[in-house]
């Protein structure tokens, strides 16, 4: 399963560790398909106390990937959660064995359209391409517990992650709730809003426009649809944003120039901005992948899965969750995590909810924000006595 | 954890058998909570209508939730707690009676506290100085106070006994937040503030 992965597979590939999963019993998908055997490409930090009571799994966002907190391989930057995971920081690897997984339908390891079909069938050692059966945010969930499964480890501590991540928590609270002892789910949302799917669906129009990308088969082509991949990444980077913070950092000021230049070259910062945004990320992400990643977050709507009512997706539940959103998030507004809590005040959930002032839009998930540092750390503190973790270092009883 | 908590609340915290359920809604810095579940093992949730508020709290490790008690207790299902606890927030309220009806289907039980209207020292202000009263438990000019709804001791169990609940305890403190025990007509006349602990009948 290992032989003809793309340059940034194998780069990841030899930085972290990986399962092959579903030889046995292939994963059942949404769509009908039996997908097995598979692999999922994860990095953990720390180690696995002997009760096997102190893992911590980590959802990356669309774009994210397993490197948290190290060096992505392909970028050379820094890892996307640094701020809260590491030594001294609110999950120190010395207390808790963190675990992240790049997501089914990825391009970091983890089986996805770059993929080959396993067979049986026509498609047989064929790459998978568009032929990879469409995944969704349940399946991502499903190949996780697979691999916590395969780690040995009954119950996770705690599950975290911030918007597509964020829907992650709640799908595995939802189908999971007795592997999950405390929850945090971040500037998310239980289903992707019309909105939000329009965006995707301009992002993967730019994607399939473009002549390099040959209806998936690209690679075959030696090509790839670079210019689609980063309209698409442009456009969804806007969305990140907030209208403050983009006029904060940018205003109407011009790049390397004094006046406009009357011509379609990037006159403004903002425009350059997006640009270099759009041309790095092509180095580090796949089409097809985005394309699939996107339509799992469209598909999520976890009332549906649950007869329309929200709160029956978490009835009983045991787990102890923290919601958190941010004031200029325009992606995954206050109230839609507004929406989580009040179904699970009707479940009578234990759940906190903060709703953090930011005029940085959807990104300050993944910023210096330590509003939300200090109330991740009150919450974690207090999950962890109670699950018995005791206390820490310095930390008062 | 400070063992030690302001004096009414601590009267509140006595009604609580420990190890139950119960919603503080309106939890403030969120003491009375962490007491609760501290001292009384109580699975203690909050609701705080200031952000500034819900964010101390959970950052202190208690579950809480930015709401408000007027709109948001109604999301909660028929039983879920055994104590739904309003401390000196009834008074703020747009529709108190609403608010206690749906803590008395939330929850088995309600406690609710809040200032005597009727206290000596208030009637005195009113009817002597002929100014809008303001006293230690009443502490705001009458242009920008959140108490919209004040009500005496004997109003409260006027609505309880219009309401059908059945007032299971209620405690008259003074101005030291002591109980006192006096006669009902004494009572509202020399409480500053009072207790009650009511359930449905």
């Amino acid at each position: 399963m290992l032989d003809d992965l793309t340059d940034a597979e194998r780069k990841a590939l030899a930085q972290c560790r990986h399962a092959i999963l579903g030889r046995e019993r292939p994963l059942r998908l949404d769509c009908g398909v039996d997908l097995g055997p598979y692999r999922i490409a994860y990095q953990t930090y720390g180690t696995l106390n002997a009760d096997k009571s102190n893992a911590v799994l980590i959802c990356h966002a669309l774009t994210g990937d397993q490197f948290v907190a190290d060096r992505q391989p392909v970028t050379g930057k820094p890892g996307w959660w640094e701020t809260l995971i590491g030594p001294g920081k609110i999950l120190d690897p010395a207390r808790y064995f963190i675990i992240c997984t790049n997501v089914l339908g990825g391009c970091m390891g983890s089986t996805g359209p770059l993929a080959h079909d396993p067979g049986p069938g026509p498609g047989a050692g064929q790459p998978w391409n568009l032929r990879f059966p469409v995944v969704t945010i349940g399946d991502m969930v499903r190949a996780q517990a697979a691999l916590i499964d395969h780690l040995g480890i009954a119950q996770l501590f705690c599950v975290i992650g911030g918007s597509m991540g964020g829907m992650q928590v709640l799908e595995w609270a939802a189908s999971h709730p007795k592997r999950v002892f405390a929850a945090v789910p971040v500037a998310t949302a239980a289903r992707h809003s019309a909105q939000n799917i329009a965006f995707h669906e301009v992002g993967r129009q730019a994607i399939m426009a473009d002549p390099d990308w040959k209806g998936g088969d690209y690679r075959l082509h030696d090509t790839a649809p670079a210019r689609g991949l980063a309209v698409a990444r442009m456009t969804a980077h806007i969305t990140y944003l907030s209208e403050q913070a983009l006029q904060r950092k940018f205003g109407r000021a011009l790049q390397d120039r004094n006046a406009v230049g009357f011509g379609f070259d990037a006159d403004f910062q903002v425009e350059s901005y997006l640009r270099h945004q759009g041309s790095t990320f092509v180095d580090r992400f796949d089409a097809n992948s985005y394309l699939y990643i996107t339509r799992a977050m469209d598909y999520f709507d976890l009332a549906a899965a649950h007869g329309g009512v929200l709160a029956k997706a978490f009835t009983g539940t045991p787990t102890r969750f923290c919601l958190m959103s941010f004031t200029s998030d325009w992606l995954f507004p206050t109230r839609e995590s507004r929406a989580v809590v009040h179904a699970l005040n009707a479940a009578a959930a234990n759940v906190s909810f903060v709703e953090i002032e930011s005029d940085k839009g959807h990104d300050a998930f993944l910023l210096d924000e330590p509003e939300m540092f200090r109330t991740l750390s009150g919450f974690l503190q207090g999950a962890a006595s109670a699950r018995g973790l005791g206390t820490f270092r310095g930390e008062a009883a | 954890m400070s063992a030690t908590i302001r004096v009414d609340l601590q009267q509140i915290a006595d009604m609580v058998e420990p190890g139950g359920r119960a919603l503080d809604v309106g939890c403030g810095d969120g003491a009375l909570l962490a007491y609760l579940a501290t001292f009384k093992r109580v699975d203690a949730r909050g609701m705080e209508l200031s952000q500034a508020g819900v964010n101390a709290c959970v950052a202190g490790g208690l579950s809480v939730v930015q709401g408000d008690a007027d709109t948001d207790l109604r999301d909660y299902p028929d039983d879920a707690f055994d104590y739904v606890i309003l401390s000196q927030t009834l008074q703020a309220t747009r529709e108190p009676r609403a608010v206690l009806q749906q803590m008395l289907r939330v929850g088995k039980r309600a406690i609710v506290s809040f200032p005597n209207f009727a206290h000596w020292q208030v009637r005195l202000r009113l009817v002597f100085g002929g100014r809008m009263p303001e006293t230690a438990s009443l502490p705001y000019k009458w242009y920008d106070t959140p108490n919209i709804h004040l009500c005496s001791i004997d109003d409260f169990r006027a609505l309880c006994r219009d309401m059908g609940v059945r007032i299971e305890r209620a405690i008259v403190l003074d101005s030291k937040s002591r109980p006192i025990h006096l006669p009902p007509l004494l009572a509202n006349l020399f409480g500053e503030q009072a207790v009650f602990m009511l359930r449905r009948d």
